[in-house]
């Protein structure tokens, strides 16, 4: 609940800080309406449509409507895929109208206690922090290792938790131990010929939860002829900070991040998390009013790269990759697709596997309903959605899920646990698949 | 104003989920794809079948309260703009395709499918439904109905009204009516099935319709020519149709349009040409091949400084770029884009494109012009600033200009968008009083209280004609 004070702020907030000329670059075609997972989901409404939503922004802005609850709960629901924007003809840029929005009623709202302590424990307490990080991922390794996990799954104790995070207990990858992640490199040669040299954008969660594949990316940068600094400065992107109403905390991430890269004379700046690296790419606009930034973000963002986008520019799929037979369908990282337009790198890469056959889902490019921290927020839309790609995969017979963001791999897990389908079908990240095959073939990297 | 007698009673009839009269929900349907319109409505009621339309529409007619039927609300004209207030009545629950008929080649669907859905399922089944807004990702069946709306492929196969067979209409007094059918031949009665068509939700309320299906043409080519020089490129489209070919599209781009897309788009056109051509054509392979050549001839004779046909589907996507990312690019340039559809008898288009340019530079406002050169219905577009009241002054005053000369030229004010409340106004210029009067009479006999779309068509005051002075 909002009071009437919160809302007259709020609103004097939108006039002040949404950007006009955005706003009034919806020409309010609809042509955006028909890729929106949330207007589809919830059986065409307007409301929870791409351009409902900036109706409503600019209505607060204009003193039409107050930003009451219904208007706040259709930002909620918004799963921030922007898969509106690259059909947009006029190229407004929505992602960016739903971040100042959001980051407006957050800052105004008055959170209940628990939440507040919550949101301050998460972001500000433990993602910027990467040796909090290892602690907490150590923990959930020691609950893992240690037997607890089974006894606690045996003695029904799981019950306790919601449906949700029932499920998602499930789903956690097996990861590693704190000792494991203290001796991170710093720096690794490439095999064979060095053709780039590179820098690697490890992240928060996937330098800890994920560090498997982190590994992988690594290895594959290196096979593919990339000596790679890992500069040890780095923190977490931001990106949770940025699309949950933290815009101030995602600035100072994003300027340490800037830093931690700058001077190391690198080609490229790799990520292999969708939702990162479309955050990192962005951190040009984060601090586009920041002069002392500006420039320095732009030469950053100018940097980054997806890991798949690099092993086609260095012709990784023409090196006669191997996989027993299966059949492998790719769901796309949102971000990754509509943010950083990458979409047919992973393809070319995935269909250059000699043994596997690439059936395309129907709407690969449909958000699977993961979306940040959205599928614990807003559980009941993200499951409709993710019960309707679950669908798709189905039709695709396929045995092997493979994605390119760290979010989307969970929510495939979860789907594929849902639909009980844990026997016979597996979520990997593409450097994982990559990597297997690579071993399987016997990879050998260019000397020349 | 909704009663709470008469809120009950339509909350009755659809249920509490059905009937939204929040601020909210009311705020995203008080807009269409009009710029600068907007109005907000007093509820919006989704019926679920043709009995609950009826049942809501005796509400409505019984306590007064205007009814604008909305699709995805694309239309250009501020057609479904709720500017008398009142609900809006939207069918996202009657969007089904009810049969796809191979013997009768029909298709019966509800109101709230979507063009582009309705598309891929015939051809599904080998089956063609031409009509093609660019809009038709989105636009609704009920919309293309209300506006016949006319399409890229408008020229060879006609638009909308060329495709309604039978509607099932619900009259402002709740009546339920079935106009036309499966039939080739019918001549029981008046055309009510055509006077519907194009009516924008001013007559009553469309709940289901059968539309005409063709076969699906073999094959398919492409060409883009370019020109130095307007008239040339107008004169290759009329001696391509006075050679007896129809092609499936010509469409049309001039030099400011071209100079706003290179610079989107940057696919290599010269910008110094002052016009070109796209053109396609359908058909049997045979049959395509000859007419491509002969009209890649006749634009060569007609000195098109480059003909360029595609010898792939690639390629011919390719050159389909340049007009597909007319509007995108306009629609960059600006925070305001408005876009009309002004169309002259297709011998005139090189004469009216020079007259837009003209007016254009008489107000100092940029437009663009780009359309369907085969049918003569331009799309002069206007990237702008709403916020600028002194540009848009002269924007609209160009306009009117334009509207004017199309009339002048044997035109009409709108060919496929509409008049809405935006062209309402202008409508007695090209109907005249006696025309008016006849609609009006029509629209009385059928809706007495007036509460369908009201304030829509017919205008309050009609303008007065500017007088063109060259
Ligand atoms: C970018 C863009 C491109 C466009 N391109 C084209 C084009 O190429 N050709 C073209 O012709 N148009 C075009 N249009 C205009 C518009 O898309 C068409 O008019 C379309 O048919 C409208 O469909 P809709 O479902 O959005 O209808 P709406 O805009 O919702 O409604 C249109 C009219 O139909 C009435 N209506 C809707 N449903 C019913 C019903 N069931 N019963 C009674 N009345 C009803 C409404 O009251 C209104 O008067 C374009 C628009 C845009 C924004
Ligand atoms: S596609 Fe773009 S311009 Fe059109 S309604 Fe959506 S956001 Fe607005
Ligand atoms: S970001 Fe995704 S969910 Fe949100 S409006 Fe755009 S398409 Fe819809």
């Amino acid at each position: 609940m909002t009071t009437t004070k919160e809302r007259n702020v709020i609103q004097q907030q939108f006039k002040e800080r949404m950007n006009e000329d955005e706003l009034m670059n919806c020409m309010r075609c609809g042509f955006c309406l028909p890729t929106c997972p949330t207007y589809i989901e919830s059986g065409f409404q307007e409301a929870h449509s791409p351009r409902g939503r900036i109706a409503l922004m600019k209505a607060v802005v204009d003193g039409l409507i107050e930003p009451d609850e219904d208007v706040e709960r259709t930002l909620n629901m918004c799963l921030g895929c922007r898969a509106c924007e690259p059909v947009c003809p006029s190229g407004v840029n929505y992602g960016h109208l739903l971040e100042e929005a959001r980051d407006i009623i957050q800052k105004n709202k008055k959170h209940s206690l628990p939440v507040r302590l919550l949101r301050k424990a998460v972001f500000e307490e433990l993602f910027p922090h990467p040796h909090r990080m290892r602690t907490i991922t150590g923990l959930i390794s020691f609950y893992q290792r240690s037997g607890l996990q089974r006894v606690v799954r045996n003695t029904g104790l799981l019950n306790l938790l919601p449906a949700q995070l029932k499920e998602m207990e499930k789903i956690l990858p097996k990861v590693p131990t704190l000792k494991e992640m203290k001796h991170r490199p710093n720096h690794l040669p490439a095999q064979g010929k060095t053709k780039r040299r590179v820098a690697f954008f490890s992240g928060c969660l996937m330098d800890t939860m994920f560090m498997e594949t982190n590994d992988a990316t690594m290895k594959l940068l290196q096979l593919a002829g990339c000596e790679i600094v890992i500069p040890p400065q780095q923190t977490c992107c931001g990106a949770l900070h940025g699309h949950s109403g933290e815009k101030n905390q995602a600035k100072e991430l994003a300027k340490r991040n800037i830093e931690a890269f700058e001077g190391l004379n690198v080609d490229y700046i790799i990520t292999n998390a969708g939702g990162c690296g479309a955050f990192l790419i962005e951190y040009d606009h984060l601090l586009k009013d920041d002069p002392d930034w500006a420039a320095r973000a732009k030469a950053f963002t100018e940097k980054i790269k997806d890991i798949s986008a690099i092993l086609v520019e260095l012709d990784f799929h023409k090196k006669g990759l191997k996989l027993p037979s299966q059949v492998v369908t790719y769901q796309d990282s949102c971000h990754l697709r509509n943010v950083m337009k990458t979409a047919s790198a992973p393809r070319i890469l995935l269909q250059s596997i000699e043994g596997i056959e690439f059936r395309e889902m129907k709407e690969a490019d449909r958000c699977c309903g993961s979306a940040g921290i959205y599928n614990i927020v807003e559980p009941e839309m993200s499951m409709q959605i993710l019960d309707y790609k679950m669908e798709q995969v189905k039709e695709t017979k396929a045995t092997t899920i493979v994605t390119a963001n760290p979010g989307c791999l969970l929510q495939m897990k979860l789907g594929i646990e849902r639909e009980g389908l844990s026997d016979r079908v597996r979520a990997v990240h593409i450097v994982e698949l990559l990597l297997e095959a690579a071993d399987a073939s016997g990879f050998t990297a260019d000397q020349q | 104003m909704i009663s709470n007698e008469a809120k009950q009673k339509l909350i009755s009839i659809v249920g509490i989920e059905n009937y939204d009269d929040s601020k909210a929900g009311r705020l995203v349907y008080s807009y269409d794809a009009t710029p600068q319109f907007q109005s907000l409505p007093d509820a919006v009621i989704a019926p679920r079948n043709t009995k609950e339309v009826s049942e809501i529409v005796k509400i409505c007619n019984e306590y007064r309260i205007p009814i604008v039927p909305r699709g995805s609300g694309t239309n250009l004209c501020a057609g479904t703009c709720p500017t008398e207030g009142g609900i809006v009545l939207i069918f996202k629950h009657m969007n089904k395709i009810l049969e796809i008929d191979e013997e009768n080649l029909t298709v019966t669907v509800q109101p709230g499918v979507v063009t582009l859905d309705l598309i891929k399922a015939v051809e599904a089944k080998g089956l063609f439904y031409p009509p093609d807004p660019s809009s038709m990702k989105i636009s609704t069946i009920g919309g293309n109905i209300n506006e016949n709306s006319g399409g890229l492929r408008g020229l060879k196969y006609g638009v909308t009204r060329d495709y309604v067979m039978a509607l099932e209409v619900v009259l402002a007094n709740g009546d339920v009516i079935r106009t036309g059918g499966k039939l080739a031949k019918d001549v029981a009665g008046y055309d009510l099935t055509r006077l519907f068509v194009g009516s924008e939700g001013t007559l009553g309320i469309i709940t289901e319709a059968t539309l005409k299906l063709i076969p699906m043409p073999e094959t398919k080519k492409t060409m883009l020519a370019l020109y130095q020089d307007l008239e040339a490129a107008a004169r290759s489209v009329s001696k391509i149709i006075a050679n007896k070919i129809i092609p499936t599209t010509l469409e049309f781009l001039d030099q400011p349009t071209l100079e706003v897309v290179e610079a989107y788009a940057q696919i290599g056109l010269p910008t110094d040409v002052k016009a070109v051509l796209l053109i396609e054509q359908d058909g049997p392979s045979e049959v395509v091949e000859r007419d491509m050549k002969k009209m890649a001839e006749i634009c060569k004779e007609e000195q098109a400084v480059s003909v360029q046909v595609a010898q792939s589907e690639a390629e011919a996507d390719a050159l389909r770029t340049a007009r597909r990312s007319a509007l995108s690019a306009l629609a960059r340039l600006k925070p305001t884009t408005i876009l009309e559809d002004a169309t002259v008898p297709r011998s005139e288009i090189a004469k009216m494109v020079k007259v837009i340019n003209e007016i254009a530079e008489k107000y100092n406002v940029k437009i663009c012009t780009f359309g369907h050169a085969g049918d003569g219905n331009l799309h002069p577009t206007c990237p702008t600033d709403a916020r600028d009241r002194e540009e848009i002054e002269r924007v609209e005053k160009a306009f009117e200009e334009i509207f004017a000369k199309a009339i002048e030229l044997g035109g009409t004010i709108t060919g496929e968008h509409g008049v809405g409340v935006m062209k309402a106004p202008y409508l007695e210029w090209k109907l005249g009083r006696e025309g008016i009067a006849a609609m009006k009479a029509i629209k009385n006999a059928l809706d007495p209280n007036n509460i369908m779309n009201p304030g829509k068509v017919f205008a309050k005051s009609t303008r007065k004609r500017v007088v063109i002075t060259r």
